[in-house]
């Protein structure tokens, strides 16, 4: 995964609360193989009707190449479905911006190169009525944590180590298994000293 | 002596291989639970040709695809390949899998506290949210995404950024008919569902000290409703008297050297909590949702409320909520028509909440069709032993085999458009249960009620002279 720190894009506001990750992919999407892509289920009850055709009112589907999506509070709270964040990711998006997410999505979001960026509600307020009429362009610099939408201007919160990790487009997995070393012995020691914690019995 | 910690600071610091500099910290990881929605882990491992680090600490289980109505019959080859495709990537790995003609298969959270795989102080993950359930012993278990699933099988560690600890205390005598259900519903109506955000909660007080273990495995499931990765309970009698002598629990002299460490875990009597909520339990009523999120729910007394009383947030929400749910602001919430009921799912689905219903639904009739899937294989069978197949039966609601089924609907056991469900499930969501579903949720006594008068009713008057 290639890292970014600075994006000019398109923001939809998108300024309900609570979106969770049933909305954002229904479960019946989820038996899919990752490379057929997510992007068409995103929303998919919000932004379909029952044959599936788009429904022109919802602001995403009125602006097709828009990147940044202006949530509210809670964005994404319930399942660890990571299917969520792959839908979005799919779709174009490579930030959310919102007062707050659910604690999994953020993590998996940041796992997939997805900026989950916190702001406080006077600023969420004020990106929303300056998206109601429609999408807009908009700036984000990760490093100096600050966004860009016309006059509008605001600092958001992000985590130093989500921050170097969307920034650098790290994968944990590189960086712990070259923690071998330490795993290692600390298994061991855990080994003597908890034995318990290893399953016992028949199997 | 160092300073006062609290059951999370123990379990934290006994998992902790390294703390980054950031803050961050690499922890070690006693079991991972995986399921079919793991494949994407799974092909991520395969794509970067690494092995799996500890197929010895590492379970397997066939549940939220499940066909739970005749087994036999796969007839979605959508289903039939996630399943597969598990049974494959269990197979590769070495790890053990409870497969669908498993007699112990059943619901991951369900399974791992029957199997004794759960214990005390252990650190468990798994790739579904509701792995709080599991911090009911004293473990500190969370759930986590795909990208994470695939770091725990390279390296069976994960790294995670230390919460706030939170604690929930509740004290006094619950009244008949209230649950651990309704003691959860309780506080996320109060807090929010994103009240705990940050936070891993610890349960404690009088009321939660006598729940059963899966009462307590009820509230901590819930934890992740009110924004919480972590739910906890201190182990105590009530722990070590359910565990003892399952499969996986330590045997022998094992045993009394495990639980003196287990008892160790319990917060100190000083320790300091960043967040502190008490709650009387002698108020907590029977709970039911009426909206499309968990804290959207009212004592089944109450009158729906009006969204100009709301703050604007909510009120927004409640709007939204109502046309959803086909609901108006000053309808009573009790005397709702409901078209059918559910009874199961990680949440409700064990032994104690199918002895619920069949206390309220013995020689009664449902009035509306329902389904009830107990939480595994295993709680299947001790429900037959105890004929409350039998009652489920004669009430006319169907009985079926174990799974996730209507909690999440991925096996095709969905409800209909417009369809209102009273169920005892966790979430209440858009959409969870089925395309415009209208899910209510509440305890499996609650639904029970609902069923044999066909509307959302308060369960008590229904348990005169019966507990
Ligand atoms: S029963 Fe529902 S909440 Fe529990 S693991 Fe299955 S799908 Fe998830």
């Amino acid at each position: 995964m290639s890292g970014w720190n600075s994006h000019k894009g398109l923001a939809v506001g998108l300024p309900q609360a609570n979106i969770d990750t049933d909305q954002l992919i229904p479960a019946r999407f989820m038996s899919v193989p990752r490379a057929e892509g997510y992007g068409p289920y995103l929303l998919h009850d919000m932004r379909r009707d029952a044959e599936g055709r788009l429904r022109a009112e919802f602001a995403l589907n009125r602006h097709e190449g828009a990147s940044v999506l202006v949530a509210g509070r809670n964005f994404g709270s319930g399942s660890s479905r990571e299917a969520a964040v792959y839908a979005l990711v799919d779709a174009g998006i490579c930030a959310v911006i919102a007062p707050s997410f659910g604690d999994i999505f953020a993590s998996n979001a940041v796992n997939n190169g997805l900026l989950p960026a916190r702001i406080d509600g006077a600023l969420q307020g004020e990106l929303a009525t300056a998206l109601a009429e429609g999408a807009r362009d908009i700036e984000i610099d990760i490093s100096a944590r600050q966004l860009r939408l016309g006059t509008l201007s605001g600092a958001f919160e992000l985590d130093d180590s989500w921050a170097k990790k969307l920034i650098n487009g790290w994968d944990d997995i590189d960086l712990s298994l070259a923690q071998g070393m330490a795993i290692k012995k600390f298994k061991d020691l855990r080994y003597q000293t908890t034995p318990w914690a290893w399953p016992s019995g028949p199997d | 002596m160092g300073a006062a910690q609290t059951m999370l600071d123990k379990l934290w610091g006994a998992h902790e291989v390294l703390l980054r500099e950031d803050g961050v910290s690499l922890l070690w990881v006693d079991r991972h639970l995986v399921h079919e929605g793991s494949h994407h882990a799974f092909a991520k491992l395969k794509a970067r040709g690494l092995a799996l680090a500890e197929p010895a600490l590492t379970f397997a289980v066939v549940d939220h695809y499940a066909p739970t109505r005749g087994r036999a019959r796969r007839a979605d080859p959508q289903i039939e390949r996630m399943i597969q495709t598990l049974r494959s990537n269990a197979t590769a790995h070495g790890v053990r899998l409870y497969d669908l003609d498993d007699p112990l298969q059943g619901i991951v959270h369900v399974l791992g506290p029957e199997e004794g795989l759960t214990l005390p102080g252990l650190l468990i993950n798994c790739g579904d949210s509701h792995t709080s359930t599991h911090g009911a012993f004293g473990a500190l278990a969370f759930g986590i995404g795909a990208t994470e699933v695939a770091h725990v099988l390279a390296t069976q560690t994960i790294w995670q950024r230390k919460p706030k600890a939170m604690r929930i205390t509740v004290d006094g005598a619950l009244g008949p008919g209230v649950s651990a259900k309704d003691i959860a519903l309780g506080w996320i109506a109060r807090l929010g569902t994103d009240g705990a955000q940050g936070h891993a909660v610890e349960y404690a007080g009088s009321t939660v000290r006598g729940l059963s273990m899966e009462g307590r495995m009820t509230l901590c499931n819930l934890s992740i409703e009110g924004g919480a990765r972590f739910g906890m309970v201190a182990p105590d009698e009530t722990t070590f008297s359910y565990l003892q002598g399952r499969r996986f629990a330590p045997q022998g002299a094992g045993w009394p050297a495990a639980c003196a460490d287990w008892t160790a875990l319990a917060s100190d009597a000083d320790a300091h909590f960043e967040r502190e909520v008490w709650l009387d339990a002698g108020e907590i009523a029977p709970t039911v949702t009426w909206g499309t999120s968990p804290e959207q729910a009212l004592p089944i007394t109450a009158v729906l409320p009006d969204p100009a009383d709301l703050p604007p947030a909510k009120a927004e929400a409640a709007h939204a909520a109502y046309a959803y749910m086909g609901l108006t602001p000053g309808q009573r919430l009790a005397g709702t028509p409901v078209d059918q009921v559910f009874i199961g799912s990680c949440t409700n689905g064990r032994i104690e909440d199918l002895r619920a219903a069949a206390a309220v639904l013995a020689g009664r009739k449902a009035k509306v069709p329902g389904l009830i899937s107990p939480g595994s294989a295993q709680v299947k069978a001790q429900a037959e032993r105890e004929g409350l197949d039998q009652i489920f039966g004669a009430a006319g609601l169907e009985w079926a085999a174990a799974g996730c089924s209507m909690c999440v609907g991925m096996n095709g056991d969905l409800v209909g458009e417009g369809k209102r469900c009273a169920s005892s499930t966790n979430r209440n969501f858009k959409g969870r249960q089925g395309r415009g579903a209208r899910t209510h949720l509440m305890s499996p006594a609650m639904v029970a009620a609902a069923a044999v008068t066909g509307v959302l009713s308060d369960v008590r008057p229904l348990l005169e002279g019966r507990v």
